[in-house]
């Protein structure tokens, strides 16, 4: 935990999110958010349904305008830029509805992050064979090489395999700061344990990390910190250990006055 | 309970000739070179031994099957046209005006007009590049019929009575090679393109435009090189009809040339532009045949129209395509 507190004061915050907010006609889905991630964090953002987590990844990610606030990301304030350029400047995120490119096997899937500008500025300019890229990266997140479901059509493949396709979609892009939304969901405990590495691994490369989560026992395993979310507003922001124990979380999640 | 059910099972040939290598027989060689020096061969014979009147029907056959392909080209990206005559009219008037009004010679005209005018549609509908489905293609329709409008209401670019005089071609052969070497260019370009890396970032935005776009890739922008394609070459097609006709005036943003494409397209088998280059040799050419028969045309086109949408709802081509490299037969399976 020194350690970590060390970290954040020493430097500027990668993402800072400054009281913002967002509702659809009468329905306030995330009131007046404020935190602060530093680079390496592994953030957790959990909150019973409805709770204005999506709604918080569209609004960082550029998929939805914030009413109000500001977004600040690596120092620039990305509020109001389309998806594309916050996504070109480092930000990388996952759908919870994952609808993959369905008639392309699963590898080519990956062609599409690989022809990414950020992808091709980082490579020095140059696109190369995107095919063989591709089935690199579907390996390290465990698409077994040369295997049947890498050559399989995307929309075809199973639970546990699509999950992992975003994922890998997410490393491809090289970001920063990666934002997984309900990654473990629907995941069985043998699916859990070979994802958990790598995202362990990501933020030990020094990648910050986001991870909206219902499944509370394999997030706390890993995260630095957690934020709960209850009508789109912060009722707790602290150590995951330390969150459970207030008595708001408890209500919100219990749904017990 | 037992029942019968059809199998389709890959013929060996078709298996093995997925990879170049392995072909062992002028047999299979032949297998694989057909499909493609079909229409080759067929559109390089047939300016030599078709009659005048015929030649000329090849020709409007040829627009057609560009102006399908194009179409097809863009529903693959995620919008559906219905103002391919926007693309052909622009092009159209573009090549008339500066052939006939600044004498501009015709192989730098039609060169000219394929890129101006593509780019002119391509600003045209930029506003709307946001517009999904079918406001998208509301919008297209309307865009063309607004424009010969503005033609006959400001009498610009020769108002009702359009610009007649424009330069022809030296002679029917030179007509018809153009077109057909162009039909054909773009009949293997397009299926070239949609195969490479650039073609499924484009596919993969009808599929999801906002996945595409959390990768980092300006949507927008590709779909304004989509439209820029596919003006270029709806663009090509009015300015070549304007130099085979002299004439050119506010029947080239007429209805025929959005709708016509698209049965094309649809009859011969959507995604596949070989599909839309089969539907429009069947289509126009029919439609010509009828021609003899007067009033009852448009309701004999329509009938056949219906009937290949019902009996072949796949489209011509992949029906061709399956008998091509399957074979099927009665299986009895338990239920
Ligand atoms: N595009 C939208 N239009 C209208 N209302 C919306 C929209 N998106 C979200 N909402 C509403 O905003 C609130 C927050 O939704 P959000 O999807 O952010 O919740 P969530 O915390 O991600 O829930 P879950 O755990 O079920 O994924 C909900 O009441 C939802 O109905
Ligand atoms: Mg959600």
């Amino acid at each position: 935990m020194n350690d970590q507190n060390k970290r954040q004061n020493d430097a500027d915050p990668i993402l800072r999110v400054e009281n913002i907010s967002k509702s659809f006609g009468g329905v306030k889905a995330v009131v007046g958010v404020n935190f602060d991630l530093h680079e390496g964090q592994l953030l957790g953002v959990i909150g019973p349904n409805g709770s204005g987590k999506t709604t918080l990844v569209n609004l960082i990610t550029g998929f939805l305008k914030p009413d109000q606030g500001k977004i600040v990301y690596k120092g620039k304030d990305i509020n109001g830029w389309a998806p594309y350029r916050i996504a070109r400047v480092g930000i990388a995120r996952t759908f919870q509805m994952i609808r993959p490119f369905a008639e392309l096997p699963s590898f080519k899937n990956l062609i599409i992050p690989l022809y990414s500008p950020r992808v091709k500025a980082l490579s020095g300019g140059q696109y190369g064979d995107l095919d063989a890229v591709a089935k690199d990266y579907l390996e390290e997140v465990g698409f077994e090489r040369e295997s049947a479901v890498t050559y399989k059509a995307a929309g075809s493949l199973p639970h546990g395999y699509l999950k992992r396709l975003e994922l890998a979609k997410c490393l491809a892009l090289r970001s920063d700061l990666i934002i997984l939304d309900e990654l473990f969901s629907g995941l069985s405990i043998a699916e859990l344990a070979s994802i958990v590495p790598i995202i362990e691994k990501l933020v030990s490369e020094g990648k910050t990390v986001i991870m909206i989560e219902h499944r509370l026992r394999e997030l706390f395993r890993i995260a630095d910190r957690v934020v709960v979310l209850n009508y789109g507003s912060v009722i707790a922001d602290g150590i995951p250990c330390e969150v459970m124990e207030r008595s708001e979380v408890r209500k919100a999640y219990l749904g017990s006055e | 309970m037992k029942q019968k059910r059809k199998e389709r099972i890959d013929r060996g040939i078709k298996a093995r000739s997925d990879d170049v290598f392995s072909l062992n027989s002028f047999r299979e060689m032949l297998y694989v070179a057909v499909p493609p020096l079909a229409p080759v061969l067929l559109l390089v014979i047939l300016p030599l031994v078709l009659p005048s009147y015929w030649q000329k029907v090849l020709i409007s056959t040829c627009v057609f099957a560009l102006l399908a392909m194009s179409w097809d080209f863009l529903v693959g990206v995620g919008m559906v046209s219905l103002g391919q005559a926007l693309f052909f009219g622009v092009g159209s008037y573009i090549a008339g005006v500066s052939n006939k009004i600044l004498g501009v010679p015709i192989w730098i005209d039609l060169p000219i007009a394929t890129v101006l005018g593509g780019l002119i549609c391509t600003v045209l509908l930029t506003p709307v590049l946001r517009l999904r489905g079918v406001y998208f293609s509301m919008v297209t329709l309307v865009l063309p019929l607004m424009l010969e409008r503005i033609i006959e209401a400001a009498g610009i670019f020769g108002g009702t009575e359009g610009i007649t005089g424009i330069k022809t071609f030296a002679n029917p052969f030179v007509e018809s090679y153009v077109i057909v070497l162009v039909t054909l260019f773009a009949l293997f370009a397009f299926r070239r393109l949609v195969t490479t890396d650039y073609g499924l970032v484009l596919k993969a935005i009808k599929d999801n435009d906002r996945a595409v776009m959390s990768v980092g890739i300006n949507i927008y922008w590709m779909k304004a090189q989509a439209l820029f394609i596919t003006g270029c070459v709806g663009s090509f097609c009015g300015a070549f009809l304007t130099h085979v006709y002299g004439f050119v005036g506010m029947p080239s943003f007429a209805l025929d040339y959005s709708i016509l494409p698209l049965s094309a397209a649809v009859v011969g088998g959507m995604g596949t532009f070989a599909g839309s280059f089969i539907g429009a040799f069947i289509l126009v050419p029919l439609s010509e045949a009828l021609r003899g028969i007067g009033g009852l045309r448009i309701v004999l086109y329509s009938f056949f129209l219906v009937v290949f949408i019902v009996a072949l709802p796949e489209g011509i081509f992949h029906y061709i395509q399956r008998k091509y490299q399957q074979f099927e037969r009665w299986v009895e399976v338990d239920k």
